[in-house]
């Protein structure tokens, strides 16, 4: 099997599964429980936490534990907005979100919340100056994402976030869910409110994420209930799926050095026997993250050659998962200001530190040979 | 391209004469053991400066490790190339990019290596030129820069530095001999231990123990705050002093308001015990004077009467405010709040003496006999050693 869908979702490591496990079997006790069998998961879920500030350079009490990246980004959006609702209504994002992010925003517009949509580039990626020009009074939220999850383009998020520190009653908050182990962002430092983060996406478990709340900033939360997690999301911690996403991130963390490099060099690769290849067009500006490749073939329908593909068991995708059993047409590159034949013929290549360069080899002949057979059948 | 070495600056120690080369060496074991994580780093010594070679580890991880280590006056990250113009500006160029917080900056070119073609001067405009020509936003400042980008040239490479982040100063830990300190578990004690470590001293420490009065869990607080302290030197070495029955004893036989002052007499006659058994040289304790009834100058003097050793008091001239901000910085105020009764806060005398004199003390304590009481108790010592990461950090460390 050739896996290089690893932005949909990637593989567990094992040794986040050999931790889910052995938690989930050895510290079953409630962590608010007073008894020292709690006492002792209340101490693990503490350095779970502790480890994960320190992996992202953030405060312990900055970190709470979420199901993954939809209600991490659920829970910065409606939270600020349902919490500050007093001192304004307006909300700026892009074009280009993730779903998670694009639908409650929408959700909120039903509220009576008004959103500002910016556009973006051909290369996916929005302009600062428009964003600082949407700024009004009533702003009360900047919500705009790393790493573009279609196309791996960066959002220029570090100078966004100099603009929100001009200004003090708004919020910023950032979808990194694509962008964490590869694209490096220092959180801390970079103007951020709210920061999502998914375990799945980095070889963790489904079901497991954070959500980085800075020290200060109040959320009115998605759950009401026990007060766990610094009040902000209640419900009895899921201490095994924190604890294993913690080594997840520790994981990708020591590696991420070399994981990046290796998969650039496995981009530039793609890029180069991409660009050869008749009918393709490369979609991924240059400068994007160093995971993803997203290519065109106008005129030829994604979903065959992912089927094509999938015979011989070398599995992409077409546009993101999260939106792929919708409308053919990919927004994203709708965004950027393709042409129809193009948003509808994506496809989505996204690499892993693991992925081989012999992988790549093998399957770069495998879609070469699958477009050259499908042109003499379209012929 | 990614920054590859930490430079060190280490101000002070360059000063200090014949010291200077122990000092040194010192210092590169403290970086080594504190990088022990990343065993891909080494430390190097050039003339008059140190560098950490990253090899592949995070540099901002690394960084926030030496930021443990006293003895360093300030660091910045460098990137290594070759003497190479084009290298130059492109890593020059790398930096400015990725520099936070930054709209100014300045180059200033220090050429070491004479045979380098271009003088530092022109390499000056040249870079400054280019870096201006393929960035967007950035002006030069050259009084008062956010960053200030500076490119020495070698013999044997040349080093791109950027901003300067200060170190803890001080210092290296083992350069000044060892002191026991009392830790109590109270906010001061550790802060103590701190600022002693500060000025190259290896700590230990002594705790008394009174079960069932204070529980385990004062005792592992205790180990928790010394835990603390080993992450700005090396292990700590924690003497549990068994302290219930002197402590009963003291309070059943002396008079109520004078039984303060003699318990903390008779502490320090088990800590000069403590010290002439591991060949330490000075007792340290989170005094400050005034704070409460043990801390005034009388008290003071009456309670070192018992023992010749130097006591060292480095909170003497701080506010309580300045002490607690310490304490945050260096992570043990949390720890130092936890509710659990220590030996000082049980059978706390109604109205304690808070000016007890000498005589007094010296007629009350010839009433009885504690040398074997405290025998007893020097006899009944634990000794536990914290190395950075004992069982409480390990614990978990098969699941996280």
């Amino acid at each position: 099997m050739i896996y290089l869908d690893n932005s949909a979702t990637t593989k567990p490591d094992p040794a986040v599964l050999e931790s889910f496990q052995q938690t989930s079997g050895r510290f079953f006790a409630n962590p608010s429980s007073l008894h020292p069998f709690g006492g002792e998961s209340e101490k693990l879920l503490t350095k779970a936490k502790k480890q994960a500030a320190d992996l992202l350079h953030v405060q312990d009490e900055e970190i709470v534990f979420t199901s993954g990246g939809t209600e991490g980004n659920n829970l910065a959006i409606k939270g600020i907005a349902l919490e500050h609702q007093t001192r304004g209504n307006h909300i700026i994002t892009t074009d280009v979100e993730h779903p998670s992010v694009d639908e409650a925003l929408k959700g909120l517009e039903q509220l009576g919340f008004e959103i500002t949509y910016l556009p973006v580039d051909e290369n996916g990626v929005v302009s600062v100056s428009d964003v600082k020009n949407a700024i009004k009074d009533k702003t009360i939220l900047i919500s705009i994402m790393h790493v573009n999850n279609e196309l791996g383009s960066i959002q220029p998020v570090q100078e966004i976030g100099e603009i929100a520190k001009e200004h003090p009653k708004l919020f910023f908050h950032v979808d990194n869910v694509q962008g964490f182990g590869k694209v490096p962002l220092k959180i801390a430092e970079s103007g951020i409110d709210l920061c999502t983060l998914s375990g799945h996406k980095i070889h963790g478990l489904k079901g497991t994420g954070i959500l980085y709340v800075k020290q200060g900033t109040a959320l009115f939360p998605l759950f009401h209930g026990g007060n766990q997690e610094q009040n902000l999301r209640s419900g009895t911690e899921n201490l095994a799926g924190a604890v294993s996403l913690v080594r997840a991130l520790r994981l990708i963390s020591e590696r991420k050095c070399e994981g990046i490099e290796h998969m650039r060099g496995l981009q530039r690769q793609l890029r180069e026997r991409l660009i050869e290849m008749e009918g393709v067009e490369i979609n991924t500006p240059e400068d994007a993250a160093p995971h993803i490749m997203n290519v065109s073939v106008p005129g030829m329908k994604p979903e065959v050659i992912i089927h094509m593909l999938g015979v011989q068991e070398i599995y992409i995708s077409t546009k993101s998962a999260c939106s792929s059993k919708q409308s053919d047409e990919s927004k994203i590159l709708a965004a950027c200001g393709h042409e129809k034949d193009r948003s509808v013929s994506a496809l989505r290549i996204s690499l892993a530190y693991d992925t081989t360069e012999e992988e790549i080899h093998v399957f770069m002949n495998a879609l070469s040979e699958t477009i050259d057979q499908l042109k003499t059948i379209l012929e | 391209m990614q920054y590859d070495h930490i430079l060190i600056r280490y101000g002070e120690m360059a000063l200090k004469g014949k010291n200077r080369k122990s000092f040194i060496m010192q210092l590169e074991h403290n970086l080594q053991q504190q990088l022990k994580d990343y065993p891909k780093t080494k430390v190097k010594r050039t003339q008059g400066r140190m560098f950490v070679l990253l090899n592949g580890h995070d540099p901002e991880d690394v960084m926030e490790k030496c930021k443990n280590v006293f003895g360093i006056q300030s660091m910045s990250l460098a990137i290594k190339v070759r003497n190479d113009e084009d290298e130059i500006h492109d890593a020059a160029l790398w930096a400015l990019k990725n520099a936070i917080d930054v709209k100014t900056f300045k180059v200033t070119v220090k050429r070491v290596d004479k045979k380098f073609p271009i003088r530092s001067q022109d390499m000056n405009q040249t870079l400054g030129k280019y870096l201006l020509l393929n960035t967007n936003g950035f002006t030069v400042d050259v009084h008062k820069p956010d960053l200030e980008l500076k490119v020495e040239i070698r013999t044997e490479a040349t080093y791109i530095t950027t901003s300067v982040v200060p170190g803890l100063g001080g210092l290296p830990v083992g350069t000044s001999g060892k002191t026991l300190l009392m830790l109590s578990g109270g906010i001061d004690s550790p802060v103590a231990g701190f600022l002693a470590m500060k000025r190259g001293v290896e700590i230990e420490a002594v705790h008394f123990h009174s079960p069932p009065f204070t529980s385990d869990r004062a005792k592992q607080k205790v180990l928790d705050l010394a835990e603390k302290l080993t992450s700005y030197g090396n292990k700590v070495n924690v003497h549990v002093v068994p302290f219930t029955k002197l402590q009963q004893h003291i309070f059943r036989e002396m008079p109520e308001n004078y039984a303060m002052t003699i318990m903390r007499r008779i502490m320090m006659r088990i800590c000069e015990r403590v010290c002439r058994k591991e060949s330490i040289l000075s007792i340290t304790t989170g005094e400050s004077l005034g704070q409460v009834a043990s801390q005034t100058m009388e008290s003071m003097n009456t309670i070192n009467e018992v023992t010749n050793f130097p006591i060292l008091r480095p909170l003497v001239a701080m506010d309580k405010d300045d002490i607690v901000r310490v304490s945050k910085k260096i992570d043990t105020y949390d720890i130092s709040i936890r509710p659990y009764e220590d030996c000082c806060t049980i059978f706390v005398p109604k109205s304690p003496k808070t000016r007890p004199g000498r005589e007094k003390v010296n007629q009350f304590e010839s009433q009885t006999d504690f040398t074997e009481l405290i025998e007893e108790a020097v006899k009944g010592i634990e000794v536990v050693t914290l190395s950075g990461k004992i069982d409480a950090e390990k614990e978990f460390d098969d699941l996280l």
